[in-house]
């Protein structure tokens, strides 16, 4: 059986934050020091070309609104946070995960290893996903996450962010990032977010959006993601054998 | 059609448990299951030491998509099946292999290593063990019971798995 597979157009250079970043400091032992393997053209493994499909029932509406907890709301700004999920031609992905994890309003993660004196919300976990729609959209109800400190440099804090894990339609797409809000103070000493190229960060930051506000109950804010879209010459036929 | 700007990665961070570690993800395939083969190991980093706060996940030719996070000592398990051989684009033969992606906390965007088979005659002639060269043996997976597999993940050192660009 033949099938016409895409192959993916290589990210441009200063796209994604290098494996090897000293400024933040986990990555000393963490990060490969032998550079990447690379298989050109017709030596791409096809599996890569693929990835899981997520069927409807994978997720809930509730899943999408972090917002309600066992005995009711949590404390917060409640927030709206949607956009499309497209490749880098341009094309909505549809039908596609993603999942998000994130502090609640005080920047305090509901997690074990987090045991700085934020405070806990009960009515806050901080995880949700849903499927991209027809159209690519996805869209999340939330509260603001706060600002988190952690031990990578002197009062170092995390500007605020919300975790995202992306599929795509394919493995080679798979992205998971981090969205931060606009106009944060925190940005200037995040090596996190800084160790992406200059010209890349802006895309991380969320754009304010009024029209996604809802009057009388959430701040909208928009933010698209865009993974690795089809190279320019792609492969028609998949084996021979 | 326009062209439009890839958006970063960014660090998975230690707290991915809040939404990475659905546990129902982790044993796609039954145990009955003729074709089962549970895949497992450790994740270390530099210093060979456990990463705990590690998400690992799988992808083969044809499903299924297994995740599993790492413990405290840095071990993690899938239960999917055994991989069928797939032949690259333009036709070369590969050897069968699941495809592996390492998330964790210190690691700005995933590394992608693949678990082949010890033992399959046809890893003689794989494209990715070839390229991998003297360092090929941190590629197999070691058979070690019923239709289980280890395969240990050394993010750095002189053990580094070898981590392809995909």
């Amino acid at each position: 059986m033949t099938e016409a597979l895409t192959t993916f157009a290589e990210p441009p250079t200063d796209t994604h934050p290098p494996l090897d970043s000293p400024d933040y400091r986990s990555t000393a032992l963490r990060h490969p020091t032998r550079p990447l393997l690379r298989l050109a053209g017709g030596l791409t493994d096809p599996t890569e070309l693929t990835g899981p499909v997520f069927g409807a029932g994978v997720v809930t509406a509730a899943d999408a609104d972090l917002t309600i907890g066992p005995d009711g709301e949590a404390v917060g700004q409640r927030i709206v946070v949607t956009g499309r999920l497209l490749d880098g031609a341009g094309r909505p992905i549809p039908h596609s995960l993603i999942e998000i994890w994130q502090a609640n309003a005080s920047g305090r993660y509901r997690h074990r290893n987090d045991q700085w004196p934020g405070t806990l919300d009960p009515n806050f976990t901080g995880g949700g996903r849903t499927l991209t729609d027809n159209d690519g959209t996805y869209r999340f109800t939330t509260i603001r996450p706060g600002a988190y400190p952690w031990a990578n440099h002197h009062n170092a804090w995390r500007p605020a962010h919300i975790h995202f894990s992306v599929f795509g339609q394919a493995f080679t797409q798979r992205l998971v990032t981090q969205m931060y809000f606009p106009d944060d103070p925190l940005f200037f000493q995040d090596p996190i977010l800084n160790a992406v190229p200059a010209s890349a960060r802006p895309r991380l930051v969320a754009r304010y959006d009024h029209d996604v506000t809802e009057p009388a109950w959430a701040l909208g804010f928009r933010w698209d993601i865009v993974v690795r879209g089809p190279a320019a010459t792609p492969f028609e036929e998949l084996g021979h054998g | 059609m326009g062209e439009l700007a890839l958006t970063p990665s960014q660090t998975v961070g230690p707290f991915l448990h809040l939404a990475l570690a659905e546990p129902a993800w982790r044993h796609p395939v039954a145990a009955e299951d003729p074709s089962a083969l549970t895949l497992h190991g450790a994740v270390f980093d530099g210093d060979g030491a456990a990463v705990a706060d590690a998400v690992v996940e799988t992808w083969q030719y044809g499903g299924p998509f297994a995740r599993c996070a790492t413990d405290d000592a840095g071990r993690w398990d899938v239960r999917v099946r055994r991989p069928v051989a797939v032949p690259t684009l333009d036709g070369t033969p590969q050897a069968p292999h699941v495809v592996v992606s390492v998330f964790a906390r210190g690691l700005l965007d995933r590394v992608v290593t693949r678990a082949y088979l010890e033992g399959e005659p046809s890893n003689a002639g794989d494209p990715g063990l070839r390229a991998a060269g003297e360092r090929a043996a941190v590629l197999l997976a070691r058979a070690d019971g019923e239709q289980s597999y280890r395969f240990d993940i050394h993010l750095q050192g002189p053990d580094e798995s070898v981590f392809f660009a995909v």
